[in-house]
C-alpha cells in the first residue's frame, strides 16, 4: 500500500487517487516543434530515486498536486503543497 | 556497421584456431542433460560437469550484452548459433534469470491483436516448441491451451476482431461459447448470474506455460558450449561511449567503445542492452533516453492441490490470469501496479483484489491458501510494444521495454536480435518496433497485450 500525502486532504490510499506521470513544463502547443512535442508525450526520465510527480485526488478534494517519492523506497520525501509546490522536508 | 561483416569470420577465425570455447564445435548441439546421463556420471565416479564455464572476464569482446535473462542469453545463443560471432560476453548484475525472467508466469501465446504482434510471437512460439531438441535440455513445454474471458459484450466484440486477424495469419485462435469454456475448465463459473457473467472467450490451443528457469539454463548452456561467456555478479556502472553530442561525448552520433563494470573496463565495438526493469538506466548510461516508465507487476502461487484447471485462464476485466502448475500449485498474476517505481516489495491491497477477483471465476477454491507472493520489474511504454534494434548510438543496441509479455518473447527477440547485429541491418520483424518510431509518430498500439497485463 502506498499513503500519497495530498496537500488537501492529508494521505490517502494511492487508490483514491490517480497517477499522471512525471511532472515538467509541457511545451506551448503553438511553437513546439513536432520532436518536441513527441518528446514530451513519450520520453520519461524514470529515475531510480526522486522522482517529481502528479497526482489527481479522485476521491478527494478532487485536485492535482505534484509530490516528491524516492522510487527505490517508495516514500515521499518533501511534503506537496497546494498548486503545484513542493515544500521543505516531510 | 560495416565492420561486423568482417567480425563474424573473425570471431569464426578466431574459434576454429582454438582460442575459447568450451568445445570448440558450434555446429552441434549442447550435450544431453539428462537422467540417465546424471546416474552413470555417479555409478562411475565421474565428475558432473557445472552447466556453463565460469571463466575469468577478458578485456575485450566482439559484443558485450548487458542482463543475463532469456532475452540476453537468447541473443548470445543465436549470435553464436546462427552467425559464428563467439567472442560474446553476458554480464549480470546478479545471477542468470534473477530478473523477470524468473519471476514471470511462464505463459506462452501468439494470439495478439496487430499483425506486427502476431507474426512476432508466433515465431517465438515456434522456437518453444523445438527448444527442447534444439537446446537438448527438457524446457517442459505444456502446449495446454489459452483462454481469455469475456465479460461484457465490448469484450466479445474485441476477441471476435482478435480471433479473424489470427485466423488470416494461420494462428490456431477462435472464439468459444460459455458451454465450450465450461468444458474445457469445468471449475469456472460459467452462470449468468455471477458478477462479472462470462459471455464466451477467445480460444488459442497452441498456447500454454513453460519452466522458465529450464529456458535461461537451456540458452545459457546453449551458448556457453559454442563458447559465449557469461558472468555473473558484473554490474556495468557505465557505457563508454566517444564523439556523441551530448555530456562526456555520449548521446546521439556518439560511438561506443565499452563498458565500465564493478569488475573493471571491457573494451566492445557492440554493447546490447537487455535488461528489465533497468532499461532506462543502462540506456542513460550511453545517453539514449527511452519511453519506458518501470512498474511492478505482482504474482503469487497457492499452495499444491491436485489438478483439476486444464487450460490457462485470463480475464482482462478482472485483471487476472492463472494457470496450474504440474505440481498443482495455482499460479496467479496480475496487471501492474499504478505508479512508477523500482521497489518490489509486495502489498497486501494486491493479494486481496487478486484473490477477491479470482473468486469471481472459481468460487470452488476459496478456502485454498497461498503460500508466496512476489513482484519483478516491468518496463511500460506507451504502445505497449517494445523498443528494439539500433539506437542513434552507434554500436548501441536495445531490446528492451518489454512490458509484461517478455517471457514470451524471449527467443525470437534474441534470434532476431542476434541477426540485426551479425548483419548491421535490422531484421524484418523487429523493424515495426524500432526506437525511432517515437519520434517519427509510427506507434504500433499492440492492444493484445494491454487487455492484461501478462
Ligand atoms: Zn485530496
Amino acid at each position: 500500500m502506498l499513503l500519497v500525502p495530498c496537500p488537501n486532504c492529508g494521505p490517502r490510499n494511492a487508490s483514491d487517487l490517480r497517477y499522471v506521470g512525471e511532472a515538467g513544463p509541457r511545451p506551448d502547443p503553438n511553437t513546439a516543434t513536432e520532436a518536441e512535442w513527441r518528446s514530451y508525450l513519450y520520453i520519461e526520465d524514470n529515475p531510480a530515486g526522486l522522482l517529481r510527480e502528479t497526482w489527481y485526488c479522485r476521491a478527494g478534494c478532487r485536485r492535482y498536486f505534484v509530490a516528491e517519492r524516492d522510487t527505490t523506497s517508495n516514500e515521499f520525501v518533501n511534503s506537496p503543497l497546494p498548486g503545484n509546490k513542493i515544500g521543505g522536508k516531510a | 556497421m560495416s565492420f561486423l561483416r568482417s567480425l563474424s569470420l573473425n570471431s569464426v577465425g578466431q574459434r576454429v584456431a582454438g582460442s575459447r570455447g568450451a568445445n570448440g564445435d558450434s555446429q552441434s548441439k549442447p550435450p544431453r542433460y539428462s537422467a540417465g546421463g546424471l546416474f552413470v556420471k555417479g555409478a562411475r565416479n565421474q565428475p558432473w560437469p557445472r552447466v556453463w564455464r565460469e571463466v575469468p572476464l577478458q578485456k575485450s569482446y566482439d559484443v558485450v550484452i548487458v542482463g543475463g535473462g532469456v532475452h540476453g542469453l537468447a541473443c548470445a545463443y543465436y549470435l553464436a548459433t546462427n552467425h559464428g560471432i563467439t567472442n560474446v560476453a553476458v554480464l549480470d548484475k546478479a545471477y542468470l534469470g534473477s530478473g523477470g525472467s524468473g519471476r514471470n508466469t511462464a505463459i506462452v501465446r501468439s494470439n495478439y491483436l496487430t499483425p506486427e504482434g502476431v507474426a512476432f510471437y508466433d515465431r517465438s512460439l515456434t522456437l518453444y516448441n523445438t527448444m527442447s531438441v534444439d537446446l537438448n535440455l527438457n524446457v517442459m513445454f505444456s502446449e495446454r491451451g489459452h483462454m481469455t474471458l469475456a465479460h461484457t459484450d465490448g469484450a466479445l466484440r474485441t476477441m471476435r476482431w482478435r480471433a479473424e486477424v489470427n485466423k488470416l495469419q494461420d494462428i490456431d485462435s477462435s472464439v468459444i461459447d460459455p458451454q465450450e469454456v465450461k468444458k474445457l475448465a469445468p471449475s469456472l463459473d460459467v452462470s449468468d448470474h455471477a458478477r462479472y457473467p462470462i459471455l464466451g472467450a477467445l480460444y488459442h490451443p497452441p498456447g500454454g506455460t513453460i519452466r522458465h528457469d529450464a529456458v535461461v539454463w537451456g540458452y545459457a548452456r546453449g551458448a556457453d558450449h559454442r563458447g559465449v561467456e557469461m558472468h555473473q555478479k558484473t554490474e556495468v556502472l557505465d557505457i563508454l561511449v566517444e564523439g556523441g553530442e551530448g555530456r562526456d561525448g555520449k548521446g546521439a552520433g556518439g560511438k561506443v567503445t565499452g563498458v565500465r563494470t564493478n569488475r573493471g573496463d571491457i573494451s566492445a565495438p557492440i554493447v546490447v542492452n537487455c535488461t528489465a526493469g533497468w532499461a532506462t538506466l543502462i540506456s542513460d548510461m550511453a545517453g539514449v533516453k527511452l519511453p519506458i516508465s518501470t512498474r511492478p507487476l505482482q504474482a503469487a502461487v497457492t499452495e499444491p492441490v491436485k489438478v483439476f484447471l486444464p487450460t490457462v485462464v485470463v480475464s482482462g476485466s478482472l485483471h487476472v490470469y492463472v494457470s496450474q502448475t504440474d505440481r498443482g500449485e495455482l499460479v496467479f498474476g496480475a496487471s501492474v501496479d499504478p505508479f512508477n517505481t523500482y521497489n518490489i516489495r509486495g502489498s497486501l491491497e494486491f493479494t486481496e483484489e487478486l484473490a477477491g477477483h479470482v473468486l469471481e471465476l472459481m468460487p470452488g477454491i476459496s478456502r485454498m491458501r497461498l503460500l508466496r507472493q512476489w513482484s519483478g520489474l516491468c518496463d511500460m511504454t506507451p504502445d505497449y510494444s517494445p523498443v528494439m534494434g539500433f539506437t542513434p548510438v552507434d554500436g548501441f543496441l536495445c531490446d528492451v521495454g518489454w512490458g509484461t509479455y517478455g517471457f514470451k518473447a524471449g527467443p525470437v527477440s534474441g534470434e532476431q536480435m542476434a541477426e540485426t547485429i551479425a548483419t548491421g541491418q535490422t531484421a524484418k520483424l523487429i523493424e515495426p518496433f524500432k526506437l525511432s518510431r517515437f519520434a517519427t509518430g509510427e506507434l504500433v498500439g499492440e492492444k493484445g497485450a494491454a487487455a492484461v497485463g501478462h
